[in-house]
C-alpha cells in the first residue's frame, strides 16, 4: 500500500486533574445533537467519565471502535492501589456493556474528534486542563477508515443478520 | 416540545403507594420559571396553613432548576422544599452535586412526595421506570454508605443517590439530606424524609434535555466561560483571597483561615478566638489539610472545585463541603484540624447540618457548664473537648438521653429544658440557628437580610455586595471600576460613599432607601439562581460573579424560547418571592418574627431599625406587618392570594 501523510490527533488525558464535573460529556452530547446544540443527553456522549468517587477514580474515556463481540477475557487494572473496574480503559463499543451506545437506538457512538471544529469541544470546555489536544503529522500506510455509518450498519447486521437488514433497506427505499 | 424543562413531574403518594408521571402546565414556567419558583407554587396550592411538618400532607418537593442539565456551568442545584419542623415555615435548602441533572435526564423536573410509607423505603427512578423499593435493610446505615450500597444493589455506578442517615430516620430537626459531595442541610429536610420513611431517592437518566436556541445559548456560554477563565486567573485584587474568586468559598484550596477562625463567634455563637491563627497553627493546619485532601472535586458541570475527597488515616474516604471544615472543630474549641476530618465523617454519615448542629452541641455544653443541664444528663460523657463533641453528636443522632432534646435544635430544646435555658438560645431567628457572628455596629444591610429573608439563613442571601466598606477611597474607586454585574450605575456611588467611620457609615449609611435597593438586588439574584438551579457561588453568593442580571435574561431566552428581559425576570422572581412570603404569612409569620439575634451587634438602634424595616416593607410592597398588599399581589397576577390573606384575616382592611 502507498504511504500517505496522516494527521494524528491526540487528546492527552491528565486524569489526576479531573474533578469529575462531566462538562465534557455535556458539551459532546450537545455538539453531536441534531440540529447542533439542540439537546443534551450525556448518555449519548462520546466521552464518559468513569466515576468511583470514594475510590478516587475519575477516568475520562473516549468512545472508540465498534466491536461485534466481546474480548475473550477481561482485564482489570490496579494502579496506585486503586482497583479499576473490568474493561475500564477500553474504548470499544462492545456487547458486554452499555457504554457508548446511543440510548435510544442502541447504535454505537464513536468519538470523531469533533470534525469541523478548530479543536475538540470537550477539550475546549474542560477548564481544568485535563484534556489537552495535540496534532502532528506522520507518514503511514494507507488504510481504509471505517466511517461512523459503516460501524452503525455493521452493528445492525450483527444484531439482526444481513438478510433482515437488506430486506428492511429495500422496503425503506421503496417507500422513499 | 418543552425546552429547558422536561415538562413532567413525578408525583408519589406514599400512603397509597401510587406513582404518577404528570405533565405540567407550560404557563407555570412563564410565571415562575422553575426550581424554587414553581415549587413554591405547588406548596401554596396544595399545603394548607394548618399542616405541620410531620403531617402526611406536608409535601416534600425535590426539584431541579430550570437550567439544570443544560450546558450552563454550575446549573446543578437540587432544591428541596417542605414545611420545616424547626421553623414551621417553607424551607428550601439546596445542594449541588449530581442529582438534579440526572433527574432531568430521566425526564422529570421535580419529584413531589406526599403521605407516609408504613415501612422504610427508597425510590428508584430509571427514566420511565419508577419503583418504591424496600429499604428496611438500610435502616440505621450512614447517609454516605447508603448511597454506595444502593449503587451496588442497582448494579450501576452512575446512579445518583440522595440519602438520609440515622438523624433523618430519627427526625432530628437539623437532619440533612446527603448526596455525593453536597447536602441539603438547613431546616430539617432529612427529618421530613425520615418521617415519610424515605431512606433515599436514586435516579438514573438517559434522556435528552432540549434547548430552544441551542447555538445561541452556547454563544452566551462562551462569553461566560471567558469571564470564568479571566476571574480564575485574576482574583479580585481589593479583597482577601477567600473572597477574591468565584465558586463557593474556596476553603479546601486555601489553608489560611485567619479571618473565619478569628472573626466568627464560636461555641454557642459566643467567643471570638482572637489570636487563634498563630504561625504554629498555620503550620499544623497546612500539614493536616494538605495531608487529608486527596483531590479537589466539583459539582456537575462546574469548572470550580470547592469540594475535596478526604482520606485521613483510618477514616474511610468521604467528601468535604466547604464551611464544615471549621464549624465542628471551632465550635468545640479544638485546635487540631485532624478533628475535623474525623467528626465530619461521622456527622455526614448521620446526616446532620454542619451549620446548626455544632452550635446546638455547644449550646448543650454551655447549659451543662451553667448547671442547667446536670452531670446526670452528661453521665458517660468524656471530659476532653473532642470526646465530648463526639459523645453529644452520637446522642443527638440516636435521640438518646439529653440528645433527644438537643435534636430539636436550640430554640425548641431551650423550651423543653426550661429552667432558664431560653436565655442561652440567643442566636436564632425564626427558631433557626443563625450565622455565628457577633459584631459591633448595627449594619442596615445585614439587619434587613437577617430579619426578612425567606431563606432564614444569612449565608444564602448575601453575596454580591461587599460585606463591609473598604477603608480607603482609592480602593473603593478601583473596585467599582470593573463591576458590570451591578443592576444600575448609581450603586457605584453608593459603594464609594460608604465609609467605615463617620457620617457615611453604619448604622446611618447605607440609608434605608439605599439599603433596600441593595438588599432587594441581592435577594432577587438569589431567587433567580434558585429558580434556575444555578450554584450561588457562580451567581448570587460571590463578589463579581459570572452570572448576573444582565446575562441571565439572554440565557433564559435562548434556553426556553421565552422572550425574557431584565424587567420581566425581575417581576417573575418577585412573584415567587411574594407567594413564598404569603405562604409564610398564612402560617403566622409577621413583623414580630423579623428580628436578627439581639446580640448580633453590640450597638443597636431600636427606632432606626424599626424605621428601616418599615421603609423596606414599603419598598417591597408589603404592609406594616410584612404582608404583601393586595396591590402588590394584583400586579403580580396573584389576586387570589390576596383573597386568601383577607379571608384568613391576615390582610386587614385599610392596610393595603
Ligand atoms: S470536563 Fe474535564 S474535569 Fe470535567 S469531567 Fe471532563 S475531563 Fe474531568
Ligand atoms: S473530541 Fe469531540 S466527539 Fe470526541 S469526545 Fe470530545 S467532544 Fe466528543
Ligand atoms: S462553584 Fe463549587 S459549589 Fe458551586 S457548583 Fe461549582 S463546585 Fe459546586
Amino acid at each position: 500500500m502507498a504511504k500517505i501523510k496522516k494527521k494524528i490527533k491526540t487528546i492527552k488525558i491528565d486524569a489526576d486533574k479531573c474533578n469529575g464535573c462531566r462538562t465534557c460529556e455535556v458539551v459532546c452530547a450537545a455538539f453531536h445533537s441534531q440540529p447542533k446544540y439542540s439537546s443534551i443527553n450525556p448518555a449519548a456522549s462520546r466521552i464518559h467519565v468513569i466515576t468511583r468517587r470514594l475510590d478516587d477514580i475519575w477516568l475520562p474515556v473516549f468512545a472508540g471502535e465498534y466491536s461485534p463481540a466481546e474480548c475473550m477475557g477481561r482485564d482489570k487494572y490496579v494502579i496506585d492501589g486503586k482497583e479499576y473496574d473490568e474493561c475500564s480503559f477500553c474504548r470499544a463499543t462492545c456487547p458486554s456493556r452499555d457504554m457508548f451506545k446511543d440510548p435510544d437506538s442502541g447504535l454505537p457512538l464513536k468519538c470523531d474528534m469533533c470534525e469541523g471544529e478548530e479543536s475538540p469541544l470537550c477539550v475546549q470546555w474542560c477548564l481544568n486542563d485535563v484534556l489537552i489536544y495535540e496534532e502532528r503529522e506522520e507518514e503511514v500506510e494507507e488504510m481504509v477508515q471505517i466511517e461512523e455509518m459503516d460501524a452503525g450498519l455493521a452493528s445492525l447486521i450483527d444484531r439482526y443478520g444481513l438478510e433482515k437488514i437488506g430486506t428492511a433497506l429495500a422496503r425503506m427505499s421503496y417507500k422513499a | 416540545m418543552r425546552y429547558a424543562e422536561t415538562g413532567y413531574n413525578l408525583e408519589i403518594d406514599l400512603t397509597r403507594g401510587n406513582i404518577e408521571r404528570v405533565e405540567t402546565d407550560p404557563e407555570l414556567m412563564a410565571l415562575f420559571l422553575g426550581g424554587l419558583g414553581t415549587s413554591v407554587k405547588i406548596h401554596y396550592d396544595r399545603v394548607p396553613p394548618e399542616t405541620k411538618a410531620f403531617d402526611p400532607e406536608n409535601l416534600i418537593v425535590i426539584s431541579t432548576g430550570l437550567l439544570c442539565g443544560t450546558p450552563a456551568y454550575s446549573a446543578n442545584r437540587t432544591i428541596v422544599s417542605f414545611i420545616s419542623p424547626q421553623t414551621g415555615l417553607l424551607a428550601y435548602p439546596m445542594m449541588g452535586g449530581f442529582w438534579s441533572s440526572e433527574l432531568k435526564y430521566a425526564g422529570y423536573d421535580k419529584v413531589i412526595i406526599n403521605g407516609k410509607s408504613p415501612e422504610l423505603v427508597y425510590i428508584w427512578i430509571h427514566n420511565e421506570k419508577v419503583e418504591i423499593r424496600d429499604a428496611t435493610h438500610l435502616q440505621g446505615k450512614g447517609a454516605i454508605e447508603t448511597q454506595e450500597l444502593i449503587r451496588k444493589e442497582l448494579n450501576d455506578p452512575d446512579v445518583q443517590v440522595l440519602a438520609i442517615g440515622l438523624a433523618g430516620e430519627n427526625r432530628c430537626f437539623t437532619a440533612s439530606i446527603e448526596q455525593s459531595r453536597s447536602s441539603s442541610s438547613r431546616g430539617g429536610g432529612g427529618a421530613v424524609l425520615g418521617d415519610k420513611k424515605i431512606k433515599a431517592v436514586a435516579v438514573r437518566g438517559t434522556r435528552a434535555v432540549h434547548l430552544a436556541h441551542g447555538a445561541e445559548f452556547m454563544e452566551h456560554m462562551k462569553e461566560i466561560t471567558k469571564y470564568i477563565k479571566f476571574r480564575n486567573e485574576n482574583p479580585i485584587p481589593e479583597v482577601m483571597p477567600i473572597l477574591s474568586g468565584i465558586g463557593s468559598p474556596q476553603m479546601m484550596k486555601h489553608v489560611d483561615e485567619q479571618w473565619h477562625t478569628e472573626s466568627f463567634a464560636w461555641g454557642n455563637a459566643r467567643i471570638r478566638r482572637k489570636g487563634f491563627w498563630t504561625k504554629e497553627i498555620e503550620k499544623e493546619w497546612t500539614k493536616s489539610q494538605t495531608g487529608a485532601i486527596k483531590r479537589f472535586i466539583s459539582c456537575f458541570n462546574c469548572p470550580q472545585q470547592c469540594g475535596a475527597l478526604i482520606s485521613h488515616e483510618d477514616v474511610p474516604n468521604y467528601m468535604m463541603k466547604c464551611f464544615s471544615k471549621l464549624t465542628y472543630t471551632m465550635a468545640a474549641f479544638v485546635d487540631d484540624l485532624d478533628f475535623t476530618w474525623r467528626i465530619c465523617k461521622r456527622a455526614f454519615e448521620y446526616g446532620l447540618d454542619s451549620f446548626s448542629t455544632p452550635q446546638i452541641l455547644a449550646f448543650g455544653v454551655e447549659l451543662h457548664e451553667a448547671g442547667i443541664l446536670t452531670d446526670e444528663d452528661f453521665a458517660g460523657c468524656p471530659s476532653d473537648k473532642e470526646g465530648r463533641f463526639f459523645w453529644l453528636l452520637d446522642r443527638v443522632a440516636h435521640r438518646e438521653g439529653i440528645g433527644d432534646i438537643l435534636a430539636d435544635g436550640t430554640y425548641w430544646a431551650a423550651r423543653r429544658i426550661g429552667n432558664g435555658a431560653e436565655k442561652y438560645d440567643h442566636n436564632t431567628t425564626k427558631k433557626h440557628e443563625q450565622m455565628n457572628i457577633k459584631l459591633g455596629m448595627m449594619d442596615p444591610l445585614y439587619f434587613l437580610m437577617y430579619a426578612t429573608n425567606e431563606k432564614i439563613s444569612i449565608t444564602q442571601m448575601e453575596g454580591n455586595w461587599p460585606q463591609a466598606p473598604f477603608p480607603k477611597k482609592e480602593t473603593r474607586e478601583s473596585f467599582v471600576k470593573d463591576w458590570p454585574q451591578l443592576p444600575d450605575e448609581k450603586f457605584k456611588k453608593y459603594f464609594i460613599d460608604w465609609e467605615p467611620r463617620g457620617e457615611n457609615s453604619n448604622p446611618n449609611y447605607p440609608t434605608p432607601q439605599i439599603a433596600s435597593e441593595i438588599v432587594d438586588w441581592m435577594e432577587m439574584l438569589h431567587n433567580i439562581d434558585d429558580a434556575l438551579g444555578i450554584c450561588a457561588g457562580m451567581g448570587s453568593f460571590c463578589l463579581k460573579p459570572p452570572y448576573h442580571i444582565h446575562n441571565y435574561p439572554k440565557l433564559i431566552s435562548a434556553a426556553t424560547g421565552m422572550d425574557m428581559d431584565k424587567e420581566r425576570l425581575r417581576k417573575t422572581v418577585r412573584r415567587s418571592r411574594n407567594l413564598h412570603r404569603a405562604f409564610n404569612n398564612l402560617r403566622g409569620m409577621g413583623r414580630p418574627d423579623e428580628r436578627p439575634p439581639q446580640d448580633h451587634w453590640k450597638h443597636r438602634f431600636p427606632e432606626l431599625e424599626d424605621d428601616l424595616l418599615t421603609y423596606y416593607y414599603t419598598f417591597k410592597g408589603w404592609n406594616h406587618d410584612g404582608v404583601p398588599t393586595r396591590k402588590t399581589l394584583e400586579e403580580l397576577n396573584l389576586a387570589d392570594v390576596a383573597e386568601d390573606l383577607e379571608t384568613r384575616g391576615i390582610l386587614k382592611d385599610g392596610q393595603n
